[in-house]
Protein backbone atom coordinates (compact mmCIF):
# COMPACT_ATOMS: atom_id res chain seq x y z
CA UNK A 1 0.00 0.00 0.00
CA UNK A 2 1.24 3.42 -1.01
CA UNK A 3 1.91 5.78 2.02
CA UNK A 4 -0.59 8.45 2.93
CA UNK A 5 1.89 10.89 3.84
CA UNK A 6 5.60 10.78 2.42
CA UNK A 7 8.18 13.41 3.58
CA UNK A 8 11.35 12.62 1.98
CA UNK A 9 14.79 14.38 2.91
CA UNK A 10 12.86 17.68 4.40
CA UNK A 11 15.18 20.13 5.64
CA UNK A 12 14.40 23.37 7.22
CA UNK A 13 17.22 26.74 7.72
CA UNK A 14 16.24 29.41 9.13
CA UNK A 15 18.51 32.53 7.90
CA UNK A 16 19.05 35.92 9.22
CA UNK A 17 21.75 38.18 8.25
CA UNK A 18 25.05 36.23 9.24
CA UNK A 19 23.50 33.23 10.52
CA UNK A 20 21.39 30.10 10.25
CA UNK A 21 19.91 27.64 12.13
CA UNK A 22 19.10 24.24 11.20
CA UNK A 23 15.97 23.36 12.20
CA UNK A 24 15.05 20.16 10.19
CA UNK A 25 17.84 17.74 8.86
CA UNK A 26 16.65 15.00 6.37
CA UNK A 27 13.25 14.10 7.86
CA UNK A 28 11.85 11.02 5.77
CA UNK A 29 8.82 9.59 6.63
CA UNK A 30 6.52 7.34 5.42
CA UNK A 31 2.42 7.22 7.27
CA UNK A 32 0.37 4.71 6.27
CA UNK A 33 -3.56 5.16 6.07
CA UNK A 34 -5.47 5.51 9.23
CA UNK A 35 -2.23 5.43 11.06
CA UNK A 36 -1.73 7.74 14.80
CA UNK A 37 1.88 8.79 15.06
CA UNK A 38 3.25 10.94 17.80
CA UNK A 39 6.31 13.00 17.52
CA UNK A 40 8.77 13.33 21.02
CA UNK A 41 11.62 15.29 21.38
CA UNK A 42 12.93 17.52 23.20
CA UNK A 43 11.95 21.63 23.16
CA UNK A 44 13.38 23.69 20.14
CA UNK A 45 13.93 20.34 18.12
CA UNK A 46 11.47 21.39 15.24
CA UNK A 47 8.75 19.42 15.27
CA UNK A 48 6.34 22.23 15.08
CA UNK A 49 8.48 23.46 12.08
CA UNK A 50 7.61 20.33 10.76
CA UNK A 51 4.25 20.75 11.59
CA UNK A 52 4.19 23.70 10.06
CA UNK A 53 5.82 22.79 6.44
CA UNK A 54 2.81 20.29 6.28
CA UNK A 55 0.42 22.66 7.64
CA UNK A 56 1.42 24.89 4.16
CA UNK A 57 2.21 27.51 7.05
CA UNK A 58 6.10 27.23 6.15
CA UNK A 59 8.12 26.19 3.12
CA UNK A 60 10.92 23.91 3.34
CA UNK A 61 13.97 24.99 2.27
CA UNK A 62 14.73 21.65 0.23
CA UNK A 63 13.41 18.19 0.15
CA UNK A 64 9.71 17.27 -0.55
CA UNK A 65 6.57 15.79 0.58
CA UNK A 66 3.26 14.24 -0.66
CA UNK A 67 -0.16 14.21 1.12
CA UNK A 68 -2.02 11.00 -0.83
CA UNK A 69 -5.60 12.60 -1.81
CA UNK A 70 -8.64 10.23 -1.62
CA UNK A 71 -11.52 12.42 -2.22
CA UNK A 72 -11.01 15.05 -4.66
CA UNK A 73 -13.34 17.82 -2.79
CA UNK A 74 -11.39 17.48 0.84
CA UNK A 75 -8.27 19.84 1.73
CA UNK A 76 -5.58 17.79 2.47
CA UNK A 77 -4.68 18.50 5.95
CA UNK A 78 -6.43 20.72 8.86
CA UNK A 79 -4.71 21.76 12.05
CA UNK A 80 -5.59 21.42 15.57
CA UNK A 81 -3.57 24.17 17.05
CA UNK A 82 -1.85 24.77 20.38
CA UNK A 83 -4.07 26.50 22.88
CA UNK A 84 -4.76 29.80 21.29
CA UNK A 85 -6.22 28.66 17.91
CA UNK A 86 -10.14 29.24 18.89
CA UNK A 87 -11.16 32.62 17.16
CA UNK A 88 -12.45 34.79 20.18
CA UNK A 89 -14.93 37.03 18.21
CA UNK A 90 -16.29 33.96 16.01
CA UNK A 91 -19.12 31.88 18.85
CA UNK A 92 -18.75 28.33 19.15
CA UNK A 93 -20.62 27.27 16.36
CA UNK A 94 -19.08 29.55 13.86
CA UNK A 95 -15.62 28.15 14.90
CA UNK A 96 -16.45 24.81 14.23
CA UNK A 97 -17.96 25.84 10.55
CA UNK A 98 -15.16 27.71 9.68
CA UNK A 99 -13.15 25.58 7.52
CA UNK A 100 -16.64 24.32 5.78
CA UNK A 101 -17.43 28.36 5.64
CA UNK A 102 -13.63 28.63 4.20
CA UNK A 103 -14.50 26.19 0.95
CA UNK A 104 -17.93 27.20 0.39
CA UNK A 105 -19.89 24.44 1.06
CA UNK A 106 -23.40 24.34 1.10
CA UNK A 107 -25.28 26.06 4.12
CA UNK A 108 -26.94 22.25 4.53
CA UNK A 109 -23.95 20.34 5.01
CA UNK A 110 -22.39 22.99 7.05
CA UNK A 111 -25.02 23.11 9.64
CA UNK A 112 -25.44 19.11 9.61
CA UNK A 113 -21.95 18.54 10.14
CA UNK A 114 -21.34 21.45 12.67
CA UNK A 115 -23.88 20.33 14.97
CA UNK A 116 -23.04 16.56 14.21
CA UNK A 117 -19.04 17.90 16.07
CA UNK A 118 -20.46 20.07 18.20
CA UNK A 119 -22.98 17.01 19.75
CA UNK A 120 -19.76 14.82 19.62
CA UNK A 121 -17.68 17.07 21.96
CA UNK A 122 -20.70 17.69 23.98
CA UNK A 123 -21.04 21.41 23.09
CA UNK A 124 -24.21 21.63 21.38
CA UNK A 125 -25.39 23.60 24.40
CA UNK A 126 -22.75 26.18 23.95
CA UNK A 127 -22.90 26.64 20.23
CA UNK A 128 -24.11 30.36 20.19
CA UNK A 129 -21.65 31.47 23.42
CA UNK A 130 -18.43 33.20 22.50
CA UNK A 131 -14.99 31.57 23.29
CA UNK A 132 -13.86 33.63 26.29
CA UNK A 133 -17.07 32.10 28.42
CA UNK A 134 -15.60 28.73 27.82
CA UNK A 135 -12.44 26.62 29.67
CA UNK A 136 -8.99 25.43 28.42
CA UNK A 137 -10.78 22.36 28.08
CA UNK A 138 -13.69 23.13 26.31
CA UNK A 139 -11.61 25.39 23.90
CA UNK A 140 -9.51 23.09 23.08
CA UNK A 141 -13.01 20.95 22.17
CA UNK A 142 -13.43 23.59 19.97
CA UNK A 143 -10.70 23.55 17.72
CA UNK A 144 -10.74 19.33 17.73
CA UNK A 145 -14.16 19.60 16.36
CA UNK A 146 -13.25 22.40 13.81
CA UNK A 147 -10.60 20.37 12.09
CA UNK A 148 -12.46 16.94 12.00
CA UNK A 149 -15.44 18.38 10.49
CA UNK A 150 -13.74 20.09 8.02
CA UNK A 151 -13.35 16.40 6.82
CA UNK A 152 -9.20 16.57 5.61
CA UNK A 153 -7.47 13.95 4.65
CA UNK A 154 -5.20 14.66 7.29
CA UNK A 155 -4.72 15.76 10.76
CA UNK A 156 -2.08 17.91 12.31
CA UNK A 157 -2.27 18.02 15.89
CA UNK A 158 0.39 20.36 17.32
CA UNK A 159 0.83 19.87 21.58
CA UNK A 160 -3.18 20.12 21.82
CA UNK A 161 -3.63 19.47 25.31
CA UNK A 162 -0.12 21.00 26.79
CA UNK A 163 -1.94 23.52 28.82
CA UNK A 164 -4.80 21.72 29.91
CA UNK A 165 -4.07 20.19 34.02
CA UNK A 166 -3.87 16.46 33.89
CA UNK A 167 -8.06 15.72 34.52
CA UNK A 168 -9.09 17.67 32.02
CA UNK A 169 -6.07 16.00 29.49
CA UNK A 170 -6.96 12.56 30.15
CA UNK A 171 -10.87 13.47 29.13
CA UNK A 172 -9.77 14.70 26.24
CA UNK A 173 -7.20 12.26 25.06
CA UNK A 174 -10.18 9.93 25.71
CA UNK A 175 -12.34 11.62 23.51
CA UNK A 176 -10.04 11.84 20.99
CA UNK A 177 -9.91 8.61 20.65
CA UNK A 178 -13.50 8.11 20.10
CA UNK A 179 -13.51 10.49 17.81
CA UNK A 180 -10.53 9.55 15.33
CA UNK A 181 -11.79 5.78 15.81
CA UNK A 182 -15.14 6.40 14.18
CA UNK A 183 -13.18 8.34 11.05
CA UNK A 184 -9.60 6.87 11.03
CA UNK A 185 -8.31 9.89 10.44
CA UNK A 186 -4.35 10.02 9.68
CA UNK A 187 -2.93 12.08 12.68
CA UNK A 188 0.61 13.02 13.41
CA UNK A 189 0.24 14.72 16.90
CA UNK A 190 3.27 16.41 18.55
CA UNK A 191 3.50 16.05 22.35
CA UNK A 192 6.17 16.62 25.25
CA UNK A 193 4.00 13.93 27.40
CA UNK A 194 5.49 9.63 26.95
CA UNK A 195 1.99 8.80 28.94
CA UNK A 196 0.21 10.81 25.82
CA UNK A 197 2.07 9.47 22.85
CA UNK A 198 1.94 5.56 24.38
CA UNK A 199 -1.99 5.96 25.12
CA UNK A 200 -2.73 7.66 21.85
CA UNK A 201 -0.17 6.23 19.25
CA UNK A 202 0.61 3.41 16.38
CA UNK A 203 3.97 4.47 16.43
CA UNK A 204 6.26 7.20 18.09
CA UNK A 205 8.86 8.87 16.28
CA UNK A 206 11.91 10.08 18.43
CA UNK A 207 13.50 13.22 17.21
CA UNK A 208 16.74 14.78 18.18
CA UNK A 209 17.79 18.36 19.29
CA UNK A 210 18.62 20.56 17.32
CA UNK A 211 18.92 20.21 14.24
CA UNK A 212 15.95 17.94 14.16
CA UNK A 213 16.20 14.81 12.52
CA UNK A 214 13.98 11.24 13.32
CA UNK A 215 16.54 8.97 15.14
CA UNK A 216 14.49 6.04 16.76
CA UNK A 217 10.90 5.21 16.51
CA UNK A 218 8.97 2.87 18.77
CA UNK A 219 5.79 0.80 17.76
CA UNK A 220 2.94 0.77 20.52
CA UNK A 221 0.73 -2.27 19.62
CA UNK A 222 -1.29 -2.47 22.42
CA UNK A 223 -5.15 -3.22 21.59
CA UNK A 224 -7.37 -0.41 21.07
CA UNK A 225 -9.54 1.06 22.70
CA UNK A 226 -7.26 1.53 25.55
CA UNK A 227 -7.37 3.56 28.48
CA UNK A 228 -4.47 4.95 30.48
CA UNK A 229 -4.71 1.92 33.23
CA UNK A 230 -3.83 -0.68 29.83
CA UNK A 231 -0.97 1.69 29.36
CA UNK A 232 0.40 2.19 32.97
CA UNK A 233 0.07 -1.81 33.52
CA UNK A 234 1.76 -3.14 30.45
CA UNK A 235 4.83 -3.69 30.88
CA UNK A 236 6.11 -3.39 27.60
CA UNK A 237 4.45 -0.42 27.62
CA UNK A 238 6.53 0.40 30.64
CA UNK A 239 9.83 -0.19 28.75
CA UNK A 240 9.21 1.81 25.88
CA UNK A 241 8.24 4.57 28.56
CA UNK A 242 11.90 4.13 30.37
CA UNK A 243 13.04 4.02 26.77
CA UNK A 244 11.94 7.12 25.87
CA UNK A 245 12.30 8.77 28.87
CA UNK A 246 16.42 8.07 28.45
CA UNK A 247 16.24 9.55 25.01
CA UNK A 248 14.78 12.42 25.87
CA UNK A 249 17.28 12.84 28.87
CA UNK A 250 20.23 12.31 26.73
CA UNK A 251 18.72 14.37 24.05
CA UNK A 252 18.36 17.24 26.71
CA UNK A 253 22.28 16.53 28.05
CA UNK A 254 23.88 16.72 24.42
CA UNK A 255 21.81 20.10 23.41
CA UNK A 256 23.71 21.83 26.46
CA UNK A 257 26.78 20.50 25.52
CA UNK B 1 -35.32 24.27 64.79
CA UNK B 2 -31.65 23.76 64.53
CA UNK B 3 -31.42 27.43 63.07
CA UNK B 4 -32.60 28.62 66.53
CA UNK B 5 -29.39 27.48 68.43
CA UNK B 6 -26.67 29.27 66.00
CA UNK B 7 -25.39 32.62 67.49
CA UNK B 8 -25.71 35.08 64.47
CA UNK B 9 -22.75 35.98 65.02
CA UNK B 10 -21.35 32.67 64.32
CA UNK B 11 -23.64 32.28 61.49
CA UNK B 12 -21.36 32.26 58.46
CA UNK B 13 -24.01 32.79 56.05
CA UNK B 14 -25.24 35.73 57.80
CA UNK B 15 -21.60 37.06 58.14
CA UNK B 16 -20.94 36.89 54.81
CA UNK B 17 -24.65 38.79 54.60
CA UNK B 18 -23.39 41.40 56.61
CA UNK B 19 -20.48 41.68 54.43
CA UNK B 20 -22.10 41.89 51.09
CA UNK B 21 -24.37 44.38 52.73
CA UNK B 22 -21.62 46.75 53.06
CA UNK B 23 -20.05 46.64 49.92
CA UNK B 24 -23.55 47.46 48.13
CA UNK B 25 -23.42 50.47 50.25
CA UNK B 26 -19.76 51.17 49.29
CA UNK B 27 -20.76 50.97 45.81
CA UNK B 28 -23.70 53.23 46.07
CA UNK B 29 -21.97 55.82 47.66
CA UNK B 30 -19.34 55.55 44.98
CA UNK B 31 -22.49 56.23 42.68
CA UNK B 32 -22.94 59.09 44.61
CA UNK B 33 -19.86 60.45 44.45
CA UNK B 34 -19.97 60.04 40.39
CA UNK B 35 -23.14 61.91 40.53
CA UNK B 36 -22.07 64.45 42.99
CA UNK B 37 -18.96 66.06 41.35
CA UNK B 38 -20.21 68.19 38.98
CA UNK B 39 -23.43 69.08 40.65
CA UNK B 40 -20.75 70.27 43.53
CA UNK B 41 -19.09 72.64 41.02
CA UNK B 42 -22.47 73.69 39.81
CA UNK B 43 -23.51 74.99 43.40
CA UNK B 44 -20.05 76.25 44.29
CA UNK B 45 -20.39 78.31 40.84
CA UNK B 46 -24.07 79.65 41.61
CA UNK B 47 -22.96 80.74 45.16
CA UNK B 48 -19.68 82.37 44.27
CA UNK B 49 -21.26 84.35 41.22
CA UNK B 50 -24.52 85.30 43.50
CA UNK B 51 -21.96 86.25 46.38
CA UNK B 52 -19.90 88.49 44.27
CA UNK B 53 -16.91 86.33 45.11
CA UNK B 54 -15.91 85.56 40.98
CA UNK B 55 -17.24 88.30 38.70
CA UNK B 56 -20.70 87.51 37.52
CA UNK B 57 -19.55 89.24 34.05
CA UNK B 58 -17.56 86.73 33.12
CA UNK B 59 -18.58 84.07 35.20
CA UNK B 60 -22.47 84.19 34.80
CA UNK B 61 -24.23 81.54 37.41
CA UNK B 62 -25.56 78.61 36.28
CA UNK B 63 -29.11 79.15 36.41
CA UNK B 64 -28.70 82.37 34.36
CA UNK B 65 -27.38 80.32 31.41
CA UNK B 66 -30.17 77.90 32.02
CA UNK B 67 -32.19 80.99 31.91
CA UNK B 68 -30.74 82.53 28.68
CA UNK B 69 -30.42 78.95 27.25
CA UNK B 70 -34.33 78.67 27.20
CA UNK B 71 -34.49 82.18 25.87
CA UNK B 72 -32.77 81.35 22.65
CA UNK B 73 -34.65 78.04 22.59
CA UNK B 74 -37.94 79.58 21.99
CA UNK B 75 -36.81 82.35 19.53
CA UNK B 76 -35.87 78.92 17.79
CA UNK B 77 -32.59 80.36 16.06
CA UNK B 78 -30.54 78.08 18.77
CA UNK B 79 -32.01 74.94 17.27
CA UNK B 80 -31.41 76.22 13.61
CA UNK B 81 -27.03 76.61 14.76
CA UNK B 82 -27.24 73.04 16.80
CA UNK B 83 -29.06 71.85 13.36
CA UNK B 84 -26.57 72.72 11.22
CA UNK B 85 -23.27 72.07 13.83
CA UNK B 86 -24.41 68.27 14.00
CA UNK B 87 -25.06 67.97 10.37
CA UNK B 88 -21.84 69.17 9.63
CA UNK B 89 -20.34 66.75 12.38
CA UNK B 90 -22.03 63.22 11.14
CA UNK B 91 -21.11 64.24 7.74
CA UNK B 92 -17.70 65.21 7.95
CA UNK B 93 -17.20 62.12 10.69
CA UNK B 94 -18.85 59.43 8.40
CA UNK B 95 -16.53 60.95 5.71
CA UNK B 96 -13.79 60.63 7.84
CA UNK B 97 -14.23 57.11 9.13
CA UNK B 98 -15.29 55.52 6.14
CA UNK B 99 -12.18 55.99 4.41
CA UNK B 100 -9.91 55.52 7.01
CA UNK B 101 -11.54 51.85 7.95
CA UNK B 102 -11.31 50.51 4.26
CA UNK B 103 -7.74 52.38 3.64
CA UNK B 104 -6.51 51.47 7.24
CA UNK B 105 -7.32 47.41 6.74
CA UNK B 106 -5.92 47.54 3.52
CA UNK B 107 -2.41 49.06 4.92
CA UNK B 108 -2.81 46.64 7.89
CA UNK B 109 -3.47 43.51 5.57
CA UNK B 110 -0.88 44.06 2.87
CA UNK B 111 2.02 45.19 4.02
CA UNK B 112 4.04 46.49 1.04
CA UNK B 113 0.64 49.38 0.44
CA UNK B 114 1.44 50.19 4.32
CA UNK B 115 5.49 50.78 3.66
CA UNK B 116 4.32 52.39 0.68
CA UNK B 117 1.79 55.17 2.61
CA UNK B 118 2.63 55.53 5.79
CA UNK B 119 5.46 57.85 4.88
CA UNK B 120 2.65 59.94 3.47
CA UNK B 121 -0.12 59.57 6.40
CA UNK B 122 2.93 60.30 9.05
CA UNK B 123 3.81 63.53 7.58
CA UNK B 124 0.56 64.44 6.40
CA UNK B 125 -1.23 63.63 10.03
CA UNK B 126 1.05 67.00 12.27
CA UNK B 127 -0.56 69.45 10.31
CA UNK B 128 -3.98 70.78 12.25
CA UNK B 129 -6.68 70.33 9.55
CA UNK B 130 -7.58 73.81 10.78
CA UNK B 131 -3.99 75.34 9.43
CA UNK B 132 -5.33 73.75 5.83
CA UNK B 133 -8.77 75.47 6.07
CA UNK B 134 -8.01 78.32 3.60
CA UNK B 135 -7.02 75.87 1.13
CA UNK B 136 -9.80 73.77 1.94
CA UNK B 137 -11.60 76.65 0.83
CA UNK B 138 -10.05 77.53 -2.18
CA UNK B 139 -10.97 74.36 -3.07
CA UNK B 140 -14.43 73.36 -2.15
CA UNK B 141 -15.56 77.14 -2.08
CA UNK B 142 -17.31 78.69 1.28
CA UNK B 143 -20.26 75.99 1.57
CA UNK B 144 -20.99 73.61 3.74
CA UNK B 145 -18.68 71.24 2.20
CA UNK B 146 -15.44 73.39 3.43
CA UNK B 147 -16.91 72.39 6.86
CA UNK B 148 -17.22 68.69 5.94
CA UNK B 149 -14.09 68.29 4.81
CA UNK B 150 -12.07 69.66 7.33
CA UNK B 151 -13.97 67.79 9.88
CA UNK B 152 -13.53 64.70 7.54
CA UNK B 153 -9.66 65.59 7.63
CA UNK B 154 -9.23 65.60 11.13
CA UNK B 155 -11.44 62.29 12.12
CA UNK B 156 -9.64 60.78 9.74
CA UNK B 157 -6.04 60.16 11.03
CA UNK B 158 -6.96 58.80 14.06
CA UNK B 159 -9.43 56.33 13.12
CA UNK B 160 -6.62 54.93 10.23
CA UNK B 161 -3.70 54.79 12.58
CA UNK B 162 -5.54 52.81 15.18
CA UNK B 163 -7.16 50.66 12.46
CA UNK B 164 -3.62 50.09 10.54
CA UNK B 165 -2.48 49.18 14.35
CA UNK B 166 -5.47 47.12 15.44
CA UNK B 167 -5.04 44.79 12.17
CA UNK B 168 -1.35 44.48 12.88
CA UNK B 169 -1.73 43.42 15.94
CA UNK B 170 -4.07 40.81 15.45
CA UNK B 171 -2.71 37.64 17.23
CA UNK B 172 -0.51 35.74 13.97
CA UNK B 173 -1.93 32.39 15.28
CA UNK B 174 -5.52 33.87 13.70
CA UNK B 175 -4.11 34.30 10.63
CA UNK B 176 -2.68 30.74 10.84
CA UNK B 177 -5.66 29.39 11.33
CA UNK B 178 -7.58 31.21 8.22
CA UNK B 179 -4.72 30.26 6.12
CA UNK B 180 -4.57 26.86 7.32
CA UNK B 181 -8.49 26.54 7.13
CA UNK B 182 -8.11 28.09 3.18
CA UNK B 183 -9.55 31.56 3.68
CA UNK B 184 -9.70 33.60 0.70
CA UNK B 185 -8.71 37.24 0.30
CA UNK B 186 -12.32 38.25 0.74
CA UNK B 187 -12.48 36.24 4.29
CA UNK B 188 -9.52 37.50 5.48
CA UNK B 189 -10.81 40.86 5.35
CA UNK B 190 -13.93 40.22 6.62
CA UNK B 191 -13.87 37.30 9.39
CA UNK B 192 -10.22 38.21 10.47
CA UNK B 193 -9.20 41.33 9.69
CA UNK B 194 -12.17 43.63 10.55
CA UNK B 195 -13.62 42.25 13.45
CA UNK B 196 -9.95 41.68 15.09
CA UNK B 197 -8.91 44.87 14.43
CA UNK B 198 -12.36 46.57 15.70
CA UNK B 199 -11.56 46.95 19.33
CA UNK B 200 -8.28 49.53 18.81
CA UNK B 201 -10.21 50.80 15.41
CA UNK B 202 -13.04 51.65 17.91
CA UNK B 203 -11.18 53.01 20.31
CA UNK B 204 -9.46 55.12 17.20
CA UNK B 205 -12.99 56.25 16.30
CA UNK B 206 -14.20 57.64 20.09
CA UNK B 207 -10.51 59.81 19.79
CA UNK B 208 -12.27 60.72 15.86
CA UNK B 209 -15.28 61.91 17.54
CA UNK B 210 -13.73 64.25 20.54
CA UNK B 211 -11.34 65.76 17.66
CA UNK B 212 -14.25 66.31 15.81
CA UNK B 213 -15.98 68.68 18.28
CA UNK B 214 -13.05 70.31 18.68
CA UNK B 215 -12.66 71.06 14.97
CA UNK B 216 -16.48 71.97 14.31
CA UNK B 217 -16.20 75.31 16.78
CA UNK B 218 -13.03 76.50 15.06
CA UNK B 219 -13.91 75.96 11.70
CA UNK B 220 -17.02 77.53 12.75
CA UNK B 221 -15.19 79.94 14.37
CA UNK B 222 -13.09 80.99 11.34
CA UNK B 223 -15.40 80.36 8.00
CA UNK B 224 -18.91 80.20 9.10
CA UNK B 225 -22.00 82.03 9.61
CA UNK B 226 -23.95 79.68 11.62
CA UNK B 227 -23.02 76.95 14.10
CA UNK B 228 -22.75 76.21 18.05
CA UNK B 229 -19.09 77.79 17.31
CA UNK B 230 -20.29 80.70 15.19
CA UNK B 231 -22.49 81.16 18.17
CA UNK B 232 -19.90 81.39 20.70
CA UNK B 233 -17.59 83.71 18.55
CA UNK B 234 -20.28 86.11 17.75
CA UNK B 235 -21.37 86.42 21.71
CA UNK B 236 -17.85 86.55 22.67
CA UNK B 237 -16.90 89.35 20.49
CA UNK B 238 -20.27 91.46 21.37
CA UNK B 239 -19.80 89.88 24.87
CA UNK B 240 -22.75 88.54 25.70
CA UNK B 241 -20.80 86.15 27.54
CA UNK B 242 -24.08 84.39 29.11
CA UNK B 243 -24.62 83.51 25.18
CA UNK B 244 -21.41 82.18 24.48
CA UNK B 245 -21.64 79.56 27.70
CA UNK B 246 -24.64 78.13 26.26
CA UNK B 247 -22.70 77.26 23.61
CA UNK B 248 -19.72 75.53 25.84
CA UNK B 249 -22.06 73.97 27.52
CA UNK B 250 -23.77 72.58 24.38
CA UNK B 251 -20.37 71.20 23.00
CA UNK B 252 -20.10 69.37 26.47
CA UNK B 253 -22.94 67.99 26.20
CA UNK B 254 -22.88 66.85 22.76
CA UNK B 255 -19.45 65.21 23.32
CA UNK B 256 -20.52 63.61 26.25
CA UNK B 257 -23.74 62.27 24.70
CA UNK B 258 -21.29 61.03 21.51
CA UNK B 259 -18.68 59.84 23.75
CA UNK B 260 -22.37 57.58 25.29
CA UNK B 261 -23.45 56.25 22.10
CA UNK B 262 -20.42 55.18 20.99
CA UNK B 263 -19.24 53.10 23.99
CA UNK B 264 -22.95 51.79 23.28
CA UNK B 265 -22.03 50.55 20.14
CA UNK B 266 -18.66 49.21 21.35
CA UNK B 267 -20.29 46.67 23.61
CA UNK B 268 -22.71 45.65 20.81
CA UNK B 269 -20.03 45.67 18.05
CA UNK B 270 -17.69 43.69 20.60
CA UNK B 271 -20.11 40.86 22.19
CA UNK B 272 -17.19 38.32 22.36
CA UNK B 273 -14.85 40.70 24.42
Amino acid sequence: MAAKISIRDLTKVFYKKGSSMTALQNVSIDVQDGEFVCFIGPSGCGKTTLLRILADLETPSTGEFTIARDKEDRPLQSMVFQEKGVIPWLTVEENVAFGLKMRHLPKNIIKERTSYYLAKVGLDKFAKIYPKDLSGGMKQRVSIARAFANDPEILLMDEPFAALDEQNKFILQEELLNIWSETKKTVLFITHSIDEALLLSDRILLMSSQPGRIIDEKVVDLPRPRNMEQVRADPTMAHHFKDIWNHLHNEVQNSRE
Amino acid sequence: MREKHIDPIHDPIAVEQEDWRKRQIRNRFKQVLTISSPIFILLLWEFLSRTDLIDARFFPPPTKIVGTFLMMGTSGELFSHIGISLYRIFAGFLLGVIPAIILGLIMGLYSPIRHFLSPLIMALMPIPTLALLPIIIIIFGVGEVSKVVTIAGSVFFPVIINTVAGVVNIDRIYLDVAKNYGADSKNFFFKIALPGSLPVMLEGIQMGQAIALLTIVAAEMMGANSGIGYLIWTSYKAFLLQEMYVGLVLISFFGFLFSLILRGFQNKLLPWR
